[in-house]
């Protein structure tokens, strides 16, 4: 299979296994497809190549009808979710064809794509580990605040990118270089060391990572 | 079944003795050096059993030459050979953390006999 394959799962949770030398190993549980390949995009004709994935099935009266006649053609039944894979060839690669959890294998590396946790509205000090001011020596209802944002007359302005609070997590992250620990096919399920980003149930991208 | 919890009951070990805190074990580790396999034994009490499944320990306390040692083993992990049960505690409580601050017959623990 080629080298930038990928799959879709949901995560289902962290626990620890022990490895044949008895050490203990944190491991991701992440419940990937089976998907199959809905669409074949191909450089010739549609600019770049890509495969489409289907995940997670649902019944036919809970698809819009354009949704339906495009997800017909693979034969595979209905999907929640369909997302596009960008591929370096598509070749070998048909409508229809299913990427499973045992076309990964253990010592694989990575990288896990996810939406993180939302943290809301956060200030500085959690969403950019800014240090704070002090709590005493005259600070008075500043404790938390950022401090200066700037200088004076000159540039006259906040540079653009300055960590200021704001919205944090909540969005797309990838976490590189994971290795997968092992792969259990009768469960469509693989196990990556470490922690990925999201929380339980949330839709994960697990893409194979050249060297 | 809960496919992670499928994954922990595979990884648990179903031989291990029961044993409580304020129990005398006997733990045997196996060390590993270089090429060479040998077995360690660590006896001593049972201060406190942290439950959970795969995550679940134990920590053994023992006094070697006046000086408190304690080790917290991993119940399910296959570095333990095996645990003897040498005698069982009589104790009023599951954390065992007061046997810290005692010292020589002030902190033996009480022997069960045949009847409790």
């Amino acid at each position: 299979m080629a080298n930038n394959l990928a799959i879709l799962g949901r995560k289902l949770g962290m626990t620890r296994i022990f490895n044949s030398d008895g050490s203990a190993i944190p491991v991701t549980v992440i419940a990937a497809g089976p998907c199959p390949v809905m669409q074949v995009k191909e450089a010739s004709k549609d600019g770049y190549n890509a495969l489409q994935l289907g995940f997670d099935p649902i019944k036919e009266k809970h698809v819009t009808k354009p949704l339906k006649g495009h997800q017909d053609k693979a034969e595979k039944g209905y999907f929640r979710i369909l997302r596009e894979i960008r591929m370096e060839d598509v070749d070998g690669f048909e409508i229809g064809m299913e990427i499973r959890a045992e076309d990964f294998a253990p010592g694989d590396k990575v990288k896990v794509t996810g939406t993180s946790k939302g943290k809301g509205f956060q200030g500085v000090m959690k969403r950019w580990n800014f240090g704070g001011m002090p709590a005493s020596h005259g600070h008075e209802k500043v404790h938390r605040s950022p401090g200066s944002v700037g200088n004076n007359t000159h540039p006259g302005k906040v540079f653009k990118g300055k960590r200021m609070a704001g919205q944090m997590g909540n969005k797309r992250v990838t976490t590189l270089n994971l290795e997968v620990v092992g792969v259990r096919a009768e469960d469509n399920l693989i196990l990556v060391r470490g922690a990925i980003p999201g929380s339980k149930n949330g839709l994960v991208m697990v893409r194979k990572q050249g060297n | 079944m809960n496919p992670i919890k499928k994954i922990e009951l595979e990884q648990m070990r179903i031989d291990m003795p029961d044993f409580k805190a304020g129990d005398t074990v006997k733990v045997h580790m196996r060390i590993i050096e270089g090429e060479k396999e040998r077995i360690q034994v660590f006896q001593g009490a049972v201060l406190r059993i942290h439950k959970g499944t795969t995550n679940a320990t134990f920590t053994v306390r023992k006094v070697s030459d006046g000086v408190g040692v304690e080790r917290i083993f991993p119940l399910h992990s296959p570095y333990i050979e095996r645990v003897e049960v040498v005698s069982e505690g009589k104790v009023r409580r599951s954390r065992l953390y007061y046997l810290r601050k005692l010292k020589g017959k002030a902190a033996r623990i009480k022997q069960k006999n045949a009847w409790g």
